[in-house]
């Protein structure tokens, strides 16, 4: 099986690859890459100007809800969604039913990505028992089963001194701490942004602060034990300045931000339909100050990962009172086209950045095989067409549930192609 | 004999029934906050609720406007002075109608709002009031419901009556609401009082000033186009309106308030702080109160207190709602 990707821009920040090149890709892996490859009888795909040949995407952030929650997504459901989206693998959070705390159910999840899955899934185990942030969970055989982190993601990891074992215990195991920060006692039962707009509305307001005060305490002891933490779907520019500062020290510290922090504000509460459960998540869409920031992050650098925080619900359960819904919201499929629309074609960042933050990062961040278009590497590849305007239909999408804030809106920018291992799982109509 | 309204704001003869003086409609079919409503939209409003309080000093009070119609009352929070409110101005007005606790609700069973008020619909209501502690609860109803929906409190976001029935009780006191020194007092942070009557004071012009404790100031407030003051006597100092807000007894655990002794102390209305006021304030609160915590027994039950005013000026208010929200569709004149 040989396939030739003819004419279309490679860009691979791995490699430092930026040209317009032929990919030769055979029995599954990258066999070559150079101008005007000989065809020698192999399947060619001829890509249109402009388009890009990139490493296949990552999102490390990401709920595939099996086991226990099939009613919203499952692993076959949510890893169509992602290669529709470009993403060639995921991470995906333990916050499933049972809680993926042992290494059977890292198994189980490992053996339906192998049945039914077709982008590569890559657990990420719990820190603690339940996540209950009580005891610690037996990371060194979750490790052993597969996992590529630790998270209690939808929490926090409960205490500084939880904290500060499991960083150590998985710095031993040379894996990171995945932290969803907030302060509980300042979350309270807020359900959006504390500001002007939660106010109007009269919804419970979550200070930016909830979020930064738990950066700065696992910024703070990452760099006390040596050990690597990630911060999870950043969010208030606070936690910026925290993950910057501990940058400048040395510190351990990456961090992801999420398609919608960097698109949207709390002013979208106000203006469209209201109570709108679909912009209902956490941390919460924050004031523009606080966007403005995360986009900088992403533009200077001190941002890794753009990772989406796939948080797929029932219409059902999103059909209720705002401060009644569930957090969260879909995001494989749209984080292209936002990343183009939003980053690339307002010249925020430059097309290798942004496949620095899709695909070599978090590879990097989570230590995965990918992100590359190395010589003999899988070829997991994305195509991306840049230019291609999409208008977001929440019905037409891969996943199985249709919570998105961004139904309707049309992006510049699009996926063509995705590939996994030399297979073409995805193919733009 | 045609009693629709008093001389002076007598609509014109040809006004389409259900609209007020000036020919002036309810553009939306919903009452959700005062939010959505214009200056116009309000006066017609409070004009329509002085024809109705003038049924209320009938012997029979009671008019067949709204006979036939049927109006839900669905209360998902305890409250005695809105539902009985809403009830009797129903009744006033020859509705059929009928009240639905949470208590005595499917709600308990694990139903959702979208499903109790789905099989509420399949008995075709014309209106249905709704209190919900959730914010946003009356606009989950509306875009699910063909029935006209009134919000009748819904969590810390609005309770578009009280403000309307607050506005209409300062009317008849001071003439005007333009231009007028109103204080608003309390807990800021959870009222839905003060955010209808901050927008709807707003609208038609008044000088708000709003005043509590920092810890239940609400974050971005320098938007709400008021003052904001911790020091009760600024906001008393010569004001034409105090209104107190009720404090919850719970607001101890969130330590928003050290105690209710030293809430007192701070910004209870006493006698002696009233003083600061112009001399014909009107002292209101929408209940229900706690005497001693934020407003003194002898201010609530003096010369300056207006509280009980504001009760029957609910059903009034109430009954304009009703009216013209069913009026859009067919209304009649107020003739027994």
């Amino acid at each position: 099986m040989r396939m030739v990707l003819k004419g279309g821009r490679v860009v691979d920040p791995a490699t430092g690859t930026d040209g317009h090149l032929d990919v030769l890709i055979a029995d599954g892996i990258i066999a070559r890459i150079g101008r005007d490859l000989p065809v020698d009888g192999a399947e060619v795909i001829e890509l249109a100007k402009g388009w890009i040949v990139a490493p296949g995407l990552l999102d490390i952030h990401v709920h595939l809800r099996e086991p226990g929650q099939e009613h919203k997504e499952t692993v076959a459901t949510g890893t169509a969604a992602a290669v529709a989206g470009g993403f060639t693998a995921v991470a995906c959070m333990p916050n499933t039913d049972p809680v993926n705390d042992h290494a059977g159910i890292t198994q189980f999840i490992l053996k339906k990505a192998a049945e039914t899955g077709v982008a590569r899934v890559y657990p990420i185990g719990a820190v603690s028992l339940g996540s209950r942030g009580e005891q610690l969970a037996e990371l060194g055989e979750l490790k052993n089963a597969g996992c590529v982190a630790f998270s209690d993601d939808g929490r926090p990891v409960a205490t500084a001194l939880l904290m500060r074992r499991a960083l150590e215990y998985a710095g031993m195991l040379g894996v990171p701490i995945v932290d969803h920060c907030e302060d509980p006692s300042l979350t309270g039962d807020g359900v959006a942004h504390e500001g002007y707009h939660a106010s109007a509305l009269g919804l419970r307001g979550i200070p930016g602060v909830a979020e930064s005060l738990m950066v700065e305490r696992d910024v703070a002891l990452a760099e006390m034990t040596g050990a690597h933490v990630h911060i999870c779907h950043m969010s208030a520019r606070q936690s910026l300045r925290a993950v910057r500062a501990g940058k400048e020290r040395g510190v351990r510290v990456t961090c992801e931000v999420t398609p919608h922090h960097f698109t949207l504000t709390d002013a979208a509460l106000e203006s469209g339909v209201p109570y709108d459960t679909n912009l209902k998540m956490n941390p919460p869409l924050r004031d523009e100050a606080d966007r403005d920031a995360m986009l900088d992050g992403i533009a200077d650098g001190t941002v890794d990962v753009i990772a989406t925080d796939h948080a797929p619900h029932h219409a059902d359960e999103k059909m209720v009172e705002f401060d009644r819904a569930p957090f969260g919201i879909t995001g494989l499929e749209t984080a292209v086209p936002l990343v183009f629309d939003r980053l690339v074609h307002t010249g925020r960042v430059t097309v290798r950045r942004a496949i620095e933050l899709l695909s070599s990062n978090p590879a990097r961040v989570l230590n995965l095989p990918g992100g590359s278009l190395a010589v003999t590497a899988p070829a997991d590849v994305v195509v991306l067409d840049p230019e291609r305007r999409v208008r977001v239909d929440a019905a037409r999408q891969r996943t199985r549930s249709r919570n998105t804030p961004f139904h309707g809106w049309e992006l510049r920018g699009a996926v063509a192609l995705t590939l996994v291992a030399g297979r073409a799982v995805y193919r733009a109509e | 004999m045609n009693v629709h309204a008093p001389a002076s704001r007598r609509p014109p003869g040809g006004a389409p029934p259900g609209s007020g003086p000036g020919g002036v409609r309810l553009s939306d079919r919903h009452l959700l906050g005062i939010a959505g409503l214009t200056p116009a939209e309000i006066t017609l409003i409070l004009d329509t609720a002085e024809a109705m309080k003038e049924v209320g000093t009938r012997p029979i009070k009671k008019v067949p406007t709204l006979r036939g119609r049927t109006v839900v009352n669905l209360f998902f929070e305890p409250s005695t002075r809105t539902r009985t409110s809403f009830e009797v101005a129903e009744k006033r007005l020859s509705a059929d109608s009928l009240s639905i606790a949470t208590a005595t609700s499917s709600v308990t069973k694990g139903e959702t709002l979208a499903d109790t008020v789905r099989n509420l619909e399949a008995m075709s209501p014309d209106m249905i009031v709704i209190r919900h502690a959730s914010s946003g609860a009356p606009h989950l109803l509306s875009r699910i419901c063909r029935a006209a929906v009134i919000n009748a409190g819904d969590g810390m976001h609005e309770h578009p009556t009280q403000a309307l029935l607050d506005a209409f009780t300062i009317r008849e006191h001071k003439g005007r609401l333009a231009g007028l020194k109103v204080a608003i007092v309390g807990d800021l942070l959870h009222s839905r009082v003060l955010r209808s009557n901050v927008l709807l004071l707003r609208a038609m012009g008044a000088d708000v000033w709003l005043c509590g404790p920092s810890t239940l100031v609400p974050a971005g407030i320098d938007r709400f186009g008021t003052h904001t003051t911790t020091v009760l006597d600024e906001a008393v100092e010569n004001a034409d309106v105090v209104m107190m807000l009720r404090i919850q007894q719970e607001r101890m655990q969130g330590h928003f308030i050290p105690s209710l002794r030293e809430y007192f102390a701070l910004f209870g209305l006493t006698s002696a702080r009233l003083r600061r006021a112009k001399d014909d304030v009107i002292v209101m609160h929408p209940g229900p109160m706690n005497r001693g915590v934020e407003i003194d027994s002898e201010v609530a039950d003096g010369p300056y207190s207006v509280i009980l005013e504001q009760v029957s000026n609910g059903i009034a208010v109430r009954m304009a709602v009703l009216y013209l929200l069913a009026g859009r569709d067919a209304a009649e004149s107020l003739d027994a």
